[in-house]
């Protein structure tokens, strides 16, 4: 897996030559610093442990201090493990440009929009039950039957019920990257990518 | 938000098209595309709506076609739109002029702008 860590910006949209508007995502991704590099020697596989965004001193656990010490940076939010195709030493940065060029296709992992408790129309997708009117009483959205009677007498494990939704881990995959801005660590990506403003999301490719 | 400010001010084209208010008369060509062809319409209207910022401004135009109203609202940084003419500069007391809709005939007309 060949990545990055990034932080969502939010969403624009520009027209393109064919006069069409491209709905896009600004990820912003300042150099990631490698914080650990795996080996096939000291742990079974190879990879490098990314870390990114500032955070204060106090809000770090000791053993990270230390651990965020050895690759001789300041502390970080997030940390992540890949397996990159170019070869980082400890302490060093990974750009975006080191990864990614306009036009590749990108997968995204973010942590989708917390909305709550949500009943099943929202949640899965149920149609509700049938008419406004007609003698219907308060059942618009209700989930309908959860089973028979006697036989089988319980409900099938599984059943789709109201229940929090979203707060998952979620990958959008083929997202198309549109622009990358070196100077400013910012990458466009076409469409939306899950998370809210301001969330630590996972680029990868 | 001015990282956003900053990437629309990167893709936004420069465009020419002369500064207009709400309440002015304007032609806009928009250039349509019909399989392999390409033509130029002519919309004709007053301006009742400017919405939006930066990459999504968007203005609406009403005309009256014969009878009845027709409205068309264009993104303004689109490369379709691709000239806008001021044919006359509206005196009006509203941004929005949505009053416009219930009104038919010599009412509905935009006093011109007086120039100084």
């Amino acid at each position: 897996m060949n990545g990055i860590i990034g932080k969502k910006v939010g969403m624009t949209s520009f027209f393109d030559e064919a006069g069409k508007n491209i709905p896009c995502t600004v990820i912003e991704a300042a150099p990631n610093v490698v914080t650990q590099v795996k080996s096939e020697a000291t742990d079974g596989y190879a990879a490098v442990q990314l870390a990114y965004g500032d955070c204060k001193e106090k809000n770090v656990a000791q053993s990270m201090k230390g651990h965020f010490k050895k690759a001789n940076t300041a502390p970080k939010r997030k940390v992540a493990e890949f397996q990159l195709a170019v070869e980082k030493d400890l302490g060093e940065a990974v750009a975006i440009e080191d990864l990614f060029a306009e036009g590749d296709t990108v997968s995204v992992i973010g942590t989708s929009k917390g909305k709550g408790f949500q009943g099943v129309v929202k949640r899965h997708g149920f149609g509700g039950v049938g008419d406004k009117t007609h003698g219907q009483h308060n059942r618009l959205r209700a989930p309908g039957s959860v089973g028979a009677c006697a036989t089988p007498s319980k409900v099938i494990k599984g059943l789709r019920m109201a229940g929090r939704t979203g707060g998952n881990r979620i990958k959008t995959k083929n997202l198309k990257v549109v622009k990358i801005f070196g100077e400013k660590n910012l990458i466009l990506i076409k469409g939306c990518v899950p998370g809210h403003k301001g969330a630590y999301v996972i680029i990868e490719k | 938000m001015d990282t956003i400010k900053y990437v629309e001010d990167q893709l936004l084209k420069e465009n020419n098209h002369p500064s207009f208010a709400p309440g002015d008369n304007i032609s806009v060509s928009y250039k349509i595309v019909e399989g392999a062809k390409e033509r130029i319409q002519i919309f004709k209207g007053d301006v009742i709506k400017i919405a939006g910022a930066g990459a999504n401004k968007m203005f609406t135009v009403r005309k009256m076609s014969g009878s009845y109203g027709v409205e068309r609202i264009f993104p303004l940084s689109s490369p379709n739109v691709v000239e806008i003419k001021i044919n006359k500069r509206g005196k009006v007391r509203r941004a929005k002029l949505y009053y416009l809709r219930d009104l038919i005939g010599k009412k509905a007309k935009i006093k011109e702008k007086q120039r100084r």
